[in-house]
């Protein structure tokens, strides 16, 4: 423990700014992963433990079409787009047979989609990391903000991640599609009564969760190093942050994965060999104090 | 204006139906034509939920066959039988009690299966004005009553040709049940095909003309509405008056 290490960052402008823009890169990447696991565990009460696997392969789809065509913006829709339609294979062709199965039996499916993921991984790419470097539009000075260094592609990975988390919520609370999958995941027999096929609704949200994970990995990719094994830390976090912000909300899944970014990256100047105990302690605390998470409903 | 014709609307044919290994449904039949209200009557546990549930898909046959329009529906999914057009409004409301009254029926809009589209938001307003002023409120808060209003006008939003009612009377305070009775009247006289599920045979009066009475998971009895109320011991052997 160092708490002085932690207490001279605090009163330190730059420090604070520094360790701030990290824990926010860090909270709205983990975001966009947890908010999907969050909404596909609301709709299909499916725990996808292969989600972090789903981060590794946005970020993989990214470095070949970097590779290959030598613009981020491609890669990063490469991520998107790729993972989107591996999540509506893997739901309609593997995780569509374990529903109603027990969880352990949906475990197993997402089990081994992991260690089949991280092996055809290492296959296609190598047991290497992989660098991607920073793409060359954002090879520029870094911008200085209250005595604090931001890079410039921090500063655009934060307004991006932004962005996409302003457009889910929109889609969630506004749209018919949204209040489709919010009533799909209260009653979906009843949905299906009303002339909704469910199924499609199901695939969709798998494709959505495989869209945000992809982005989120392909986004990440120049500040990461790839190597097949790269999810699993995501998953765990994103499971902590469904844990605090509750099951099944967009705007729980924000808050707790913005805590847990500044967590991380306070926690690892004032408690450097103590931060993932601290966002266990977290969870503990939030699980004692209301078991439901912060934004989650009581009682269900 | 009521309009009834020979023609079936919706039907089930000798269906037998089973939860797990109990069979609940006994070889039943079921035809109801158009325009028409049938009510179907019977005790508590008889089998009348259970038969709307195999007529909408949701407690599929193991024998016999359903219709939509003449279309075979026993092997197919609820949403393909709803947008066959047959609506289905359920026993305990299931209003989506996180969604405002107006989303609960937008989440319903579609067009009937040959292109209808009658049934909107106004329309349904317009029918049902106690809901107008609570549209931006969560269903979840309305009253069983209002919830009830909902949960038919919701159905409709999807333009059905017959509608499946399960028990809409069901404990809900006597003023109300006046006003789901008057609703009810004025869509038989708009001609709207209804299967109408009720223990309570003094509510289907002046409602439903024909009468099916089911017992033990069988059909006992079907004649006029008329006739069954005139009939002392099939009402006594059968209904719980
Ligand atoms: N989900 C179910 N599982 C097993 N048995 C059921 C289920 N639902 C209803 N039953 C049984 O089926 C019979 C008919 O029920 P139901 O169709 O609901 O009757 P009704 O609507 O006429 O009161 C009853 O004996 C009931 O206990
Ligand atoms: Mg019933």
């Amino acid at each position: 423990m160092d708490l002085s290490a932690l207490g001279s960052c605090l009163i330190s402008p730059s420090c604070v700014i520094t360790q701030s823009t990290s824990g926010l890169i860090i909270g709205l990447l983990l975001f966009l992963v947890a908010a999907g696991v969050s909404l596909i565990f609301g709709v299909l009460k499916v725990v996808n433990f292969a989600h972090g696997a789903f981060y590794m392969l946005g970020a993989y789809f990214a470095y070949s079409a970097y590779q290959l065509s030598g613009s981020y913006l491609i890669a990063v829709l490469a991520g998107g787009i790729g993972v989107a339609i591996f999540g509506v294979l893997f739901e309609r062709l593997l995780i569509s047979r374990v529903y109603g199965s027990p969880v352990l039996m949906q475990i197993l499916v997402c089990y081994a989609m992991i260690l089949i993921l991280d092996d055809v991984v290492k296959i296609i790419w190598g047991a290497d990391f992989l660098s991607f470097g920073m793409p060359p539009a954002f090879q520029q000075l870094p911008i200085l903000f209250a005595g604090g260094v931001v890079p410039v592609f921090y500063l655009f990975l934060i307004v991006i991640t932004l962005i996409i988390a302003a457009l889910l919520g929109l889609l969630i609370t506004k749209t018919r599609y949204g209040k489709i999958v919010r009533a799909a995941a209260v009653n979906p027999s009843m949905v299906s009564a009303l002339g909704i096929n469910t199924g499609v609704v199901y695939a969709s949200v798998f494709m959505l969760g495989g869209l945000l994970a992809g982005l989120a990995g392909g986004l990440a990719a120049p500040v990461r190093s790839l190597t097949a094994g790269m999810g699993t830390s995501i998953i765990i976090e994103s499971f902590i942050v469904t844990v605090i912000g509750g099951m099944g909300s967009v705007a729980g899944a924000l808050v707790g994965s913005i805590l847990i970014g500044l967590v991380r990256s306070f926690g690892s100047i004032g408690f450097p060999l103590f931060t993932e105990g601290l966002m266990f302690v977290m969870m503990a605390v939030v699980l004692v104090l209301k078991p439901s998470g912060l934004f989650g409903k009581e009682g269900r | 204006m009521t309009t009834t014709t020979n023609r079936t609307i919706f039907s089930a044919e000798n269906i037998d139906v089973f939860y797990g290994t109990s069979q609940i449904l006994f070889d039943v039949s079921i035809a109801v034509s158009e325009g028409q209200t049938m009510a179907l009557l019977g005790r508590n546990g008889a089998g009348k939920s259970t038969t709307l549930k195999a007529l909408a898909g949701l407690a599929p046959p193991k024998r016999g066959k359903t219709t939509v329009l003449g279309t075979e529906m026993q092997r197919r999914k609820p949403h393909v039988i709803a947008r066959a057009g047959l609506g289905y409004v359920p026993e305990d409301r299931q209003v989506f009690p996180e969604h405002s009254v107006e989303d609960n029926l937008l989440i319903a809009e579609k067009k009937g299966p040959n292109g209808e589209d009658y049934w909107t938001l106004a329309r349904i307003f317009e029918m049902l004005p106690m809901l107008e002023p609570l549209k931006g409120r969560m269903a979840g808060r309305l009253s069983g009553g209002e919830q009830q209003m909902l949960t038919i006008g919701r159905t409709l939003m999807g333009n059905p040709v017959g509608l499946l009612l399960d028990e809409p009377s069901e404990g809900l305070a006597p003023v109300i049940v006046q006003q789901i009775g008057a609703l009810l009247r004025k869509l038989r006289d708009m001609g709207v095909t209804v299967l109408l599920a009720e223990q309570n045979m003094h509510f289907c009066l002046g409602i439903a003309s024909h009468a099916t009475v089911i017992d033990k998971g069988e059909i006992v009895y079907r004649d006029t509405i008329e006739a069954l109320r005139a009939n002392e011991d099939v009402k006594a052997r059968y209904l719980a008056l």
